[in-house]
């Protein structure tokens, strides 16, 4: 069975040419570049070319990029160090929609003290900018927003945002994981602090991420330790993830053109095909997006359910219901959306990459509608081709409050 | 990627009676849209013979909750009313060969349903719906949640979650979820072992415990001896032995030889006695 991979805002498959890459570095090229040898010496220039790469996809100076390990590692490093580096400023704003591995540091953090905004968002996950405007405080530590959201695509308005925060003299981090190879971006020109990415999403392997850190920013490192990447995180250099990177970063600014393109074009005509469904709807502001991906909920059907059709025929995508999650609600996105729990348990994202074709969209557009209509024709809330009101639409205890 | 069963994933792809009978002489309809799984079933019952005739189901849910209204529909056709009451959700998960400990709900829901549609038949109210409300998130309440605790042997609030979705939204009914384990963990710690049940740690100790207090305690108390429980690792049960003759090594090994036995005879025969020395 052929795969078709509709989940690239999961993970992406590592380039062959990353993998090229980074095979030398698993072979002779082992040395540590602090050695003082030959060995250590021989790596060096290629993480100085690897460095310059993904600079060069940021419109950053290399000095400004931190390695680390994985996009959390990023976020939660430039989380910590704008709050240590600012120990009279107690508070943060971030929003109600970010990843978790921003989102699970704010309990910690109002444990510790810390006042945190949540800033809403609007049914097509807009930014409530008022709510923001109005919580920036000269209190303020840290402003965090995401570029782009990893489920719906949405994308924040985060240079005018740095903008207000470099008025105010608030360091502004953004957790651009999902934004980095498929947005231009050129940071020079940005008043963006700190930025989060991570290879995996585009096309380098897991197990390496960056953060960019701004010229002259007070940092502190997360990882303490050697004096590598300039004594802002210890820890002898991941080379072969570092050079991996490098070529993806040089990869993704080739294809960025190809990205807003065709695989615009290719995802909004997956999206047109889906929407013929009844009851389908897109999650989330279709102006304001990135361009792989679609969120569409179908309504009176269960995500998972949906998954396990598609992936019978290799088509993979997934969803935001609760029972993919393993926890018992639906994604905090949907939900901070308003999107009805009716429909947030029957989203189906679906993420692309410069590497689908047309004849993996038609093949889709010519499964999903039966998978939809078998799981109606099972499902209570659906009977002859509409739904029915039903007394299960919601729960009979009043007090519920998942529902409400 | 949840690991089902090939059964589950049969079931799921090829689900057995769906819609609804033909004639409805009962009907039973647990979950609901909002909470992300909701079945509704109905049982066309032989009123001489009491037997369930027909059964269907239509079911919103992931696969594995379509899996089991599948399987519930088969394991109650042709059956007596009250053997289908006898059913309990661990036998639906059994039939399916087992459901991931996260998709255990699923299997409850099945159970709930069944036993609503029979309560409707005979117009009575369902017994397990009866209660107090525990979650209002989920709409869960005590005497449920005491059922499936004993016919699970379930030992942690994260493993009612599971198999209830109580506790799973908010999270304020867990300190009353709490209170309900540890009231029932305490009745059934007295009634002889079933179905041999699979033994977490927490579990074990609880056993261990309560066998040396109510059985070992009193046995050595008559003898003029005594008994203290320091810790537990595992298998391996650490305690302070005092005998009639408490300086005589071999009195003691006949002492820790009569605890060894009867732990591994009441809770787990792989225990392991050994006398602590501070
Ligand atoms: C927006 C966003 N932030 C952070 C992360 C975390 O990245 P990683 O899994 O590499 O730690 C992800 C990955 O899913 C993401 O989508
Ligand atoms: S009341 Fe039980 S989770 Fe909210």
């Amino acid at each position: 069975m052929k795969t078709i991979y509709f989940d690239n805002n999961a993970t992406t498959q590592v380039d062959p040419q990353v993998f090229e890459a980074m095979e030398p570095f698993f072979k002779d090229l082992y040395g540590n570049p602090s050695s003082m040898h030959h060995k250590g010496g021989e790596v060096a220039p290629y993480i100085r070319e690897a460095r310059r790469k993904l600079s060069s996809l940021l419109g950053c100076e290399p000095e400004e990029i931190v390695y680390t390990s994985c996009g959390t590692e990023s976020d939660n490093t430039a989380l910590w160090s704008a709050i240590r580096t600012q120990p009279d400023r107690k508070h943060l704003i971030t929003s109600r929609v970010e990843h978790s591995a921003i989102v699970n540091n704010v309990t910690l953090l109002r444990r510790l003290g810390y006042r945190v905004t949540e800033v809403g968002v609007d049914r097509q996950g807009r930014l409530d900018m008022e709510e923001f405007k109005r919580a920036l405080t000269p209190e303020t530590a840290l402003v965090s927003f995401h570029w782009a959201n990893n489920e719906t695509g949405v994308v924040f308005p985060v240079e005018e945002i740095a903008g207000m925060c470099h008025e105010r003299g608030v360091v502004f981090h953004t957790d651009a994981v999902q934004a980095v190879g498929k947005i231009p971006m050129n940071l020079r020109e940005s008043k963006i602090s700190m930025l989060s990415l991570a290879g995996h999403k585009l096309h380098a392997p897991k197990g390496i991420g960056a953060l960019y850190v701004r010229q002259g920013l007070k940092f502190l490192p997360f990882m303490v330790g050697g004096h590598q990447e300039r004594n802002r995180r210890g820890g002898t250099e991941n080379v072969p993830y570092i050079v991996g990177l490098g070529k993806a970063a040089e990869l993704a600014e080739a294809r960025l053109g190809e990205e807003n393109s065709r695989v615009r074009a290719l995802r909004d005509r997956l999206e047109e095909g889906l929407l013929k469904i009844p009851y389908s709807i897109v999650n989330g502001d279709r102006v304001n997006r990135l361009p792989n991906t679609t969120n569409i909920s179908f309504e009176y059907i269960e995500g998972e359910s949906i998954l396990f059709h598609l992936s019978h025929f290799g088509i993979c995508a997934s969803s935001g219901s609760a029972c993919t999650s393993g926890s018992l609600e639906p994604s905090h996105v949907l939900r901070a959306m308003g999107v009805p729990f009716t429909a947030a348990h029957g989203s189906i994202r679906l993420s692309l990459c410069t590497y689908n074709t047309d004849e993996e969209v038609d093949f889709t557009l010519g499964k999903f509608p039966p998978i939809v209509e078998k799981l109606r024709a099972l499902s209570p809330f659906w009977k002859d081709g509409a739904p029915t009101d039903s007394a299960l639409l919601t729960c009979d205890t009043d007090s519920c409050s998942v529902c409400s | 990627m949840w690991e089902y069963t090939d059964k589950v994933m049969d079931h799921f792809e090829n689900p057995r009676n769906v819609g609804v009978v033909s004639r409805i002489d009962g009907e039973g309809q647990v979950g609901s849209l909002s909470c992300g799984d909701a079945l509704r079933l109905t049982i066309q019952v032989d009123k001489d013979r009491d037997t369930i005739e027909d059964a269907k189901f239509q079911t919103f849910g992931c696969a594995s909750a379509i899996a089991s209204s599948s399987a519930l529909t088969e394991m109650i056709k042709g059956k007596t009313l009250d053997q289908a009451l006898s059913l309990t959700n661990q036998d639906i998960a059994e039939f399916l060969g087992g459901l991931p400990r996260e998709k255990m709900h699923c299997s409850v829901m099945g159970q709930e349903a069944l036993e609503a549609a029979v309560a409707n038949y005979r117009g009575v109210p369902v017994k397990s719906a009866q209660g107090e409300l525990v979650c209002k998130c989920f709409g869960v309440t005590d005497s449920e949640i005491e059922r499936v605790v004993r016919t699970n042997r379930l030992t942690s609030v994260e493993e009612i979650t599971q198999f209830t979705k109580a506790g799973g939204g908010c999270g304020q009914c867990k300190p009353k979820l709490e209170e309900i384990l540890a009231r029932v963990l305490h009745q059934t710690a007295k009634e002889p072992a079933g179905k041999p049940a699979r033994m977490t740690a927490l579990r074990r100790i609880k056993l261990i415990e309560e066998a040396i207090n109510t059985e070992i305690a009193p046995a050595l108390n008559r003898d003029g001896g005594d008994i203290e429980l320091v810790d537990v690792d595992g298998h391996e049960v650490l305690v302070t032995l005092k005998g009639a003759c408490a300086s005589c090594p071999a009195s003691k090994q006949t002492l820790a030889d009569f605890v060894t036995d009867r732990l591994r005879s009441l809770v787990d025969p792989e225990i392991v006695v050994r006398e602590y020395h501070a």
